[in-house]
């Protein structure tokens, strides 16, 4: 085990922390710095639970090593809402009830987030083909489709 | 497969110019890996397939990610420069259509935001999703390694699953694309039984250069029906010369349904995969056909 000093803002917060130098970008944010929103799923690339923003783009966080978020701006789940509260996607999933276990949520509000900043008016096929990494075995998409186009009117 | 599972113990090292990267993988040996998206390697490193105990990462040597496009000399894109990169550049889109068509759908978008077309290259993966549209677009790979610089064309990259031409402390650079011609077209489709986020059964690219209505110069790539994606050459000799019509393209997918020697597994079966191989290079060459006479065939996904 050998350990690295990684100098990262992290939800526009500059921040310095130890991460063992074999750690994910996933792995460091929820070990080392205790942020566990951000969710693993199946720590290879397929489900999109871990979904962060890294220097503006959409990424797997398992598929990141620690290491190369040395000097990067990264955003979670944890950086979507404001002072003024809950960001528009985030009070549309609540009334949409695009949900139920909970365990994919924040990997679909950050790459739906990653979305609107890309494109702030998709269409329904643009929405489920970006979101197309991100999987949910509760809720079928629909309602998830549904937040997200709900916000994008907002 | 990797859930719960840490990588095994190794470092990350950050080189910022060629010559580093070639001593830190020389003298890292077989057990030094480059990591460009991570997409497959991190995998690798997590799953423990391979022993790997230096992970080089080369994105911050500025040839590594540049695109660079001139009309005349064509399309150099660094080995690590992610496909959300590529789908996002005016240039390629307006000059390389089937590199969107590559390019938007790998994976997922946040694969496609860090998955390179060198790294698909270097996985040489038999159903790797650029890789027939690299051999279409005469794609050359540019290599660098303790011997120096080298320049091997895509089609002879590969030489079996997982295995390619890259000698120890070698590792690929960049990627040139010849600048398109007047006349020319290129169009990349997989099958997969979904729309996204799959494995190709069946990949294609075709190219086509017309003269009015005769093909003067063609390439067919097939991936995913045998060890390494293919170049068929019948496909082309069954073009060139001929018009572009339902005969033309029916006698090259034949020659492609010939030249297929697919395995069974999971994904589908041999007669499958050669049913696929005539069916996506009708269709490519279709496409193809239609982009080189200027019609607009957009890629999927929208991007």
């Amino acid at each position: 085990m050998a350990n690295q000093i990684i100098s990262a803002t992290i939800n526009d917060e500059p921040m310095e922390f130890l991460a063992d130098t074999r750690d994910s970008l996933l792995e460091a944010l929820r070990e080392r710095i205790g942020l566990t929103g951000t969710k693993e799923g199946c720590n290879d690339g397929n489900c999109g639970a871990c979904s962060v923003i890294m220097d503006g783009r959409l990424v797997n966080s398992c598929l990141v090593m620690a290491a190369e978020a040395d000097g990067a701006e990264v955003t979670t789940v944890e950086g979507l809402a404001t002072e003024d509260g809950l960001i528009p996607l985030q009070q549309t999933f609540l009334e949409e009830a695009a949900l139920q276990c909970g365990i994919c949520t924040p990997g679909f509000l950050v790459a739906s987030k990653a979305l609107l900043d890309a494109n702030p008016n998709p269409t329904e096929f643009e929405a489920r083909y970006w979101l197309a990494g991100n999987l949910c075995r509760c809720t079928g998409y629909d309602k998830i489709i549904r937040a997200v186009l709900r916000a994008a009117e907002a | 497969m990797g859930k719960g599972k840490r990588l095994q113990a190794l470092t990350v090292e950050r080189p910022a110019t060629i010559q580093e990267a070639v001593q830190l993988l020389n003298d890292g040996g077989d057990t030094a890996k480059v990591l460009a998206g991570g997409t497959d390697v991190i995998v690798i490193a997590r799953s423990r397939r391979r022993t790997i105990d230096l992970l080089v990462d080369v994105k911050h040597i500025p040839e590594l990610t540049a695109i660079e496009w001139d009309p005349g000399s064509g399309l150099t894109i660094g080995a690590a420069a992610p496909c959300y990169e590529l789908y996002g550049n005016a240039d390629i889109n307006a000059n390389y259509p089937a590199i969107i068509d590559s390019a938007s759908l790998i994976g997922g978008t946040g694969i496609q935001g860090r998955a390179s077309f060198g790294g698909n290259l270097c996985n040489s993966s038999p159903s790797g999703d650029t890789i027939p549209t690299q051999i279409v677009l005469e794609a050359t790979a540019n290599i660098v390694g303790p011997g120096g610089e080298r320049s091997v064309p895509v089609e002879d990259f590969c030489t079996g699953p997982g295995r390619n031409v890259l000698e120890q402390g070698e590792f690929l650079v960049s990627l040139h694309f010849p600048a398109p011609e007047a006349g020319g077209g290129a169009r990349f489709l997989r099958f997969i039984p979904r729309n996204e986020m799959d494995i190709a059964v069946c990949n294609a690219a075709s190219a086509v250069k017309l003269d009015g209505d005769t093909v003067r110069w063609a390439r067919v790539s097939l991936g995913a029906v045998a060890p390494v994606p293919l170049l068929v050459q019948e496909a082309a000799d069954a073009l060139v010369g001929n018009p572009l019509n339902d005969d033309t393209i029916a006698a090259a997918a034949e020659a492609s349904r010939n030249a297929a020697s697919p395995i069974d597994d999971m994904r589908g079966s041999i007669r499958q995969r050669k049913h696929l191989s005539a069916v996506l290079t009708t269709r490519t060459l279709e496409q193809a056909g239609a982009r080189a006479r200027g019609e607009n065939v957009p890629s999927v996904g929208g991007h």
